[in-house]
């Protein structure tokens, strides 16, 4: 089984990146933006475990190690077969 | 001074910080492999500059993780001094030693210059108790992530805690690059709340010699080597 998690900064965290599409996309002539942000997404694919197992274990990665909580934050997806 | 430098794979300004502990104490420090456990009690342990891990996930995040961090984090409980430049700040805030976050610069420029520091006001710190208040350094960056961000809470604490331990500032009046990654309140390097723990982005082992452009950075691990023993 696969779990997706999607990451990306708080509302109000500079993002640079983000930013900087924008501009380009602006350049492009795509107007009818507010506002671009950026992220990443991990694609956790899991042995055999329950599936509310799987996002326990999951949320606790994502505290552990895989989002800095301090600026980002998370959603986790579960992509079933 | 016993010292031990941490070494992780892509730490690359290690062997820098090597040469200039051992031009000033006269003793080479212990080298610290990120997945050793055991170590000598130490007075003093550098977490060098470079790219962890690559600067996956987040830079600093897999090598906080590492096994070497818990003996970082028993030496601090024992009042041990930690120095953490560049990538070494990243890992100590992303090991929660220290607070806040270190984000893209502003401009998405990787940025390789020298900066003009100025010495804050601070609790009682090794790192800076032995520098006069009016002298300020120069001394280089070279990051791409050094964008100091915290909320307006934690900026607000770390300043009347006197934790902000260096700034950049400008060369001359209209100098309008002198932040060279957008950090909030220019801030360029912090404490620990015992002073012990200093992150810091810029790199003084880059300015100990003449060849290098300065000394500076010379003059402040000097000083802050001979607080350290006291």
């Amino acid at each position: 089984m696969k779990v997706i998690v999607n990451i990306s900064l708080k509302e109000g965290v500079l993002d640079p990146e983000g930013q900087a599409i924008k501009t380009s996309l602006s350049n492009l002539g795509f107007e009818n933006l507010n506002d671009v942000r950026t992220g990443k997404q991990i694609i956790l694919n899991f042995k055999n475990l329950e599936e509310n197992e799987a996002v326990l274990e999951t949320k606790k990665m994502c505290e552990d190690l895989l989002v800095n909580t301090v600026i980002e934050k998370y959603k986790i997806n579960i992509l079933r077969d | 001074m016993r010292s031990g430098v941490t070494i992780f794979p892509g730490s690359n300004c290690d062997r820098d910080i090597i040469v200039a502990l051992k031009k000033i104490t006269g003793k080479a420090p212990i080298k610290m492999w990120h997945k050793d456990i055991e170590f000598p009690n130490l007075d003093l342990i550098v977490i060098p500059g470079g790219f962890s891990f690559g600067d996956y996930l987040r830079c600093g995040a897999l090598a906080a993780r590492s096994p070497v961090i818990q003996n970082i984090k028993n030496h601090i409980s024992r009042g041990g001094a930690v120095l953490g430049i560049c990538n070494g700040f990243q890992i100590l805030i992303e090991a929660g030693i220290l607070p806040g976050s270190l984000i893209r610069n502003k401009k998405l420029l990787f940025t390789c210059r020298d900066t003009k520091l100025e010495i804050q006001d601070t609790i009682v710190s090794p790192f800076l108790s032995g520098l006069k208040k009016e002298l300020h350094l120069n001394i280089p960056v070279a990051h791409n992530e050094g964008n100091f961000f915290a909320s307006e809470t934690l900026l607000n604490e770390l300043k009347n805690d006197g934790r902000i331990a260096f700034k950049y500032i400008k060369e001359i009046n209209n100098d309008i690059d002198y932040n060279p990654n957008g950090s909030s309140n220019d801030i360029a390097g912090i404490l620990s709340k015992n002073g012990r723990v200093l992150g810091m982005m810029p790199h003084p082992e880059r300015a100990i010699n003449n060849i290098h452009g300065g000394t500076d950075g010379l003059k402040f691990l000097t000083k802050s080597f001979e607080q350290i023993i006291g």
